[in-house]
């Protein structure tokens, strides 16, 4: 390394890697919240989340049934349709429409590594997410709370984690096309496509590979847990009022077979949900062209 | 400041830079010239470690592939146009990027008004002009000092007059001692700006000259010979650079490239900096070429 003049005033050392982390991020969370999608998501989320809890409510009430527990599992289906979709596009949009407008490359040309710039758009991102779940599930929360029926608070947590846990495992897939695809009309309808396979086609797979394969059962249980959805469903009725009975064999099976440990194999498959294609993304982002 | 050595940069079959070696020292100023595809831009690409390519790039004696951030903590970069959240305020967007060259900025003001955009920082970028959105690069660029400035094409979206007033405040943050390297089209750009001029062609460097060989390969401009009082040749000197000329002092006085539109230029800043001129002749560059020949 060659010294520099000293008649030069050099800045000082390069921002940390948190530092710019943490600016990207708030940068990316500001953005998100200004957006079309985040009000729109937020909405549509609250919205449908009111209506889920307003009816358990009244029919809590009439059947005796706990509030929030009743309302938990309503919500998982909302959960499982809606927050992919939000979390996908998300992050489909981040890194190819910043390259579609040019925005990439200007940021890359400050002294910052692409490591920074991927991760504080994910953190970025994931707070907006984060604050869209607050927002929706809140509105829920408190129409419980207003009916009476908060009998369950802690059932009530446990899904807004998971959900919480799902949308980055969905915001990390995103990424990942995200960096993959040149354009962002073209992220956003792989993100799509990705969402239909992942909440249809994997369902009616499995039932349609069980009946044509004749899969065993812990081959059955083994392909659900490839999906993050099924892993997110599977873990909220395993940690809700419901027991995995629901799922048929493979929830008995996976209850007799793996029993306490069942958090943990959850917890872990989603963990590799959210690390694997966002170490893909890192790595595919470090070695393409941000042009 | 700048080591370019052998760098290689293909896109398919296609070398858009090729085998091109530069070095730029503290405070040179080198323009990149050619024609549309020589690779003016992808050179300037692959020296800020936006693109992969074969070869070497130091800054600062920072290797741009393995040390990147650091390499371009010592560059303000302009683009051509700049592309950032629309939405984003002016204020906003310059405290962000201040962040993250690691600098603490509480205000903007100051920043703004040294690129002659104060009062601007409620504005949301959208509503700036283009050349309003240069300026705002550039008062982005200028944060921490950086001793290196990158420029591609950076007037090219301005109107005449916004060109002028950009290039003359280029010229300004030039002659404080800046390292400059950029890409431009334009002849006054180059030789307002340039202390050297790097020919591109297909990719290769074909030639690396001084701005006055520039002009004489172009077929233009002149050189002014002025005579001047041993006391305040290098005053004159000083004053003639800071405003973009390259001027070499010769026994009697200082020789000084200008282009022939601007003849009358270095007069007026010796006579602003109350120098005064003992003498003058103008030189064609065909007639320096013959000189310098016979010499």
């Amino acid at each position: 390394m060659t010294a520099l003049p000293a008649s030069i005033r050099l800045p000082s050392a390069p921002a940390s890697v948190l530092s710019n982390t943490a600016a990207i991020a708030l940068r990316e969370l500001r953005e998100a919240v200004r957006s079309r999608w985040f009000m729109l998501y937020t909405l549509a989320f609250a919205a449908l989340g009111l209506g889920i809890s307003y009816v358990s409510a009244v029919g809590a009430g009439g059947a005796g049934l706990s509030g929030f527990g009743r309302t938990t599992a309503g919500l998982i289906n909302l959960v499982l349709l809606v927050v992919p979709l939000m979390a996908l596009t998300a992050g489909a949009g981040s890194i190819a429409g910043d390259r579609e407008r040019g925005m990439l490359s200007y940021l890359l040309c400050q002294p910052v590594s692409r490591a920074e710039v991927l991760l504080g758009k994910f953190i970025g991102l994931a707070a907006a997410l984060l604050a869209c779940l607050c927002l929706g599930l809140g509105a829920c929360a408190a129409v419980m709370v207003w009916k009476g029926q908060a009998t369950q608070p802690a059932s009530f947590l446990w899904l807004a984690a998971l959900s919480f846990a799902l949308a980055l495992t969905m915001l990390s897939v995103g990424m990942l096309i995200s960096v993959l695809a040149r354009k962002a009309s073209v992220a956003v309808g792989t993100a799509i496509f990705v969402w239909l396979t992942l909440v249809f086609v994997t369902d009616l797979g499995l039932m349609a590979g069980a009946m044509a394969l004749k899969l065993r059962i812990e081959e059955l249980f083994g392909l659900s847990l490839i999906n993050p959805l099924q892993v997110f469903k599977m873990w909220s009725l395993h940690s809700g009022d419901a027991t995995l009975d629901v799922l048929g064999p493979a929830g008995l099976y996976a209850v007799e077979e793996h029993g306490p440990a069942l958090h943990a194999i959850f917890g872990g498959c989603m963990a590799a949900w959210v690390i694997t294609p966002l170490a893909a993304a890192a790595a595919i982002f470090a070695r393409r062209s941000p042009l | 400041m700048i080591r370019i050595h052998n760098v290689t940069r293909r896109f398919g079959r296609h070398a858009a830079v090729d085998n091109a070696s530069i070095n730029i020292g503290a405070g040179d100023s080198v323009a990149l010239w050619g024609g549309n595809g020589a690779g003016k831009t992808t050179l300037i690409r692959c020296v800020l470690g936006l693109l992969r390519f074969q070869g070497s790039i130091e800054v600062g004696g920072y290797d741009v592939r393995r040390h990147g951030k650091h390499a371009r903590r010592l560059i303000g970069y302009v683009p051509q146009e700049l592309g950032f959240y629309d939405d984003l305020g002016v204020a906003e967007a310059v405290v962000f990027f201040a962040r993250l060259k690691g600098l603490s900025l509480r205000s903007a003001d100051a920043v703004l008004a040294s690129v002659g955009l104060p009062g601007q920082d409620r504005k949301r970028i959208r509503e700036l002009s283009g050349g309003m959105k240069q300026r705002l690069a550039l008062a982005i660029a200028m944060l921490g000092d950086p001793p290196i400035l990158v420029l591609d094409e950076v007037t090219a979206s301005l109107d005449a007059c916004g060109r002028e007033e950009f290039v003359s405040l280029l010229s300004r943050l030039g002659g404080e001692g800046r390292t400059m390297l950029f890409a431009s089209h334009r002849v006054e750009e180059v030789t307002t700006l340039a202390k050297r001029v790097v020919h591109l062609d297909k990719g290769c460097v074909t030639s690396i000259t001084d701005t006055h060989a520039f002009l004489g390969h172009l077929g233009m401009g002149s050189v002014l010979h002025l005579t001047l009082p041993p006391s305040v040749r290098e005053p004159a000197m000083t004053l003639l650079r800071a405003s973009g000329f390259s001027p070499r002092l010769n026994g009697v006085g200082l020789m000084v490239p200008v282009p022939d539109e601007q003849k009358a230029a270095p007069f007026r800043v010796l006579a602003e900096g109350r120098i005064a001129i003992d003498d003058f002749e103008v030189i064609s560059n065909a007639q320096m070429r013959r000189l310098e020949a016979h010499a």
